[in-house]
């Protein structure tokens, strides 16, 4: 089985490379409102059980690829074909 | 100071990419104290009563900084001696990884700026009944130097506000904020009071041979020192 999780600065944090890249596109012309750059990870769970996988992959948010102080997460959990 | 007897044993810790435990110990050493070296991967410290995590890139800042230093073995020890009401100061990285490991409040986040900033920086001292401001007068403003990517203080409005009532904030940046930090916070404590965390670098401000010659670092490491010492004794006398 195969995640994702997705990282994100939380809203209202200041999220100085979201600005950075903010500021580039709109030097480059696009008309863009807001950036945010969060964090991709993609993981290859060795254990098959669904719900035990989403239950695992919480608490390695919580632990670790996420400081649930400043940073939000989604986990998107892919079946192997 | 009446003694300089005995000598305080403090534990200064190495993880894979800090780079600034070798300053740590021997501006330690100059102060009084005898500085042990603690490999990351020790499951405990040497008989101590106080610990310096130090500056430097621990796990490469991978992930964030000071999020994979944390789960260290010797930081289930370092938590340990903290509960037990041991000295605990984390510098620059070292501070990261006690937000990270949840024995300070707040977070450290990339600089404003997104710009490392390596420099001098004023300081006003807060507080000066804490184990690490000992030495120093209440408003006092001390030069030491920075050098930072992510030393952005950031705690919300509800845990800013509860670190200012409860005197948790023991260093501010004065006149210009190098990075963002909320409040100008440049170090704070934990509820006890016996775990700090600072962004800049007393260890490099303890020698005039290097930087710029500011020695204001002594006055905190040497606090940190009086202290173990004193609790070296306090401990010796219970047990």
């Amino acid at each position: 089985m195969r995640a994702t999780v997705l990282v994100r600065p939380k809203p209202g944090i200041l999220d100085p490379q979201g600005e950075a890249v903010l500021g580039s596109l709109r030097q480059l012309g696009f008309a863009v409102g807001d950036a945010r750059v969060g964090r991709v990870v993609d993981l290859e769970l060795e254990n098959g059980d669904r719900e035990q996988a989403r239950a695992d992959l919480e608490r390695m948010c919580e632990q670790l690829l996420a400081n649930p102080l400043i940073e939000s997460y989604e986990i998107e959990l892919v079946e192997d074909a | 100071m009446s003694t300089t007897e005995p000598k305080p044993r403090i534990a200064v810790v190495t993880f894979p990419g800090s780079n600034d435990d070798r300053d740590a110990a021997h501006a330690l050493a100059q102060l009084g104290a005898e500085p042990v070296a603690v490999w990351h991967a020790d499951d405990e410290l040497p008989d101590v009563r106080a610990v310096v995590l130090p500056g430097g890139f621990s796990y490469g800042d991978y992930l964030r900084a000071g999020a994979l230093a944390r789960f260290a073995p010797v930081m289930e020890a370092v938590r340990a001696l903290a509960a037990g009401g041991g000295l605990v100061l984390g510098i620059c990285n070292g501070f990261q990884v006690l937000c990270e490991a949840g024995l300070l409040p707040g977070a450290l986040r990339p600089n404003h700026s997104l710009s490392f900033v390596c420099r001098d920086v004023p300081l006003t001292v807060e507080r000066t009944d804490t184990p690490f401001t000992g030495r120093c007068a209440k408003g006092q403003r001390l030069s030491i130097p920075i050098k930072h990517g992510e030393g952005c203080f950031f705690a919300g409005p509800e845990l800013l506000s509860e670190l200012e009532a409860s005197g948790q904030i023991v260093l501010r940046y004065e006149g210009e904020n190098p990075n963002g930090s909320v409040a100008g916070i440049a170090g704070v404590v934990n509820a006890e009071g016996n775990v700090m965390g600072l962004m800049p670098h007393p260890e490099h401000a303890v020698d005039p041979l290097i930087g710029s010659g500011s020695t204001d670092g002594a006055l905190l490491l040497g606090s940190l020192v009086d202290a173990a010492r004193v609790s070296v004794v306090e401990h010796a006398a219970v047990s």
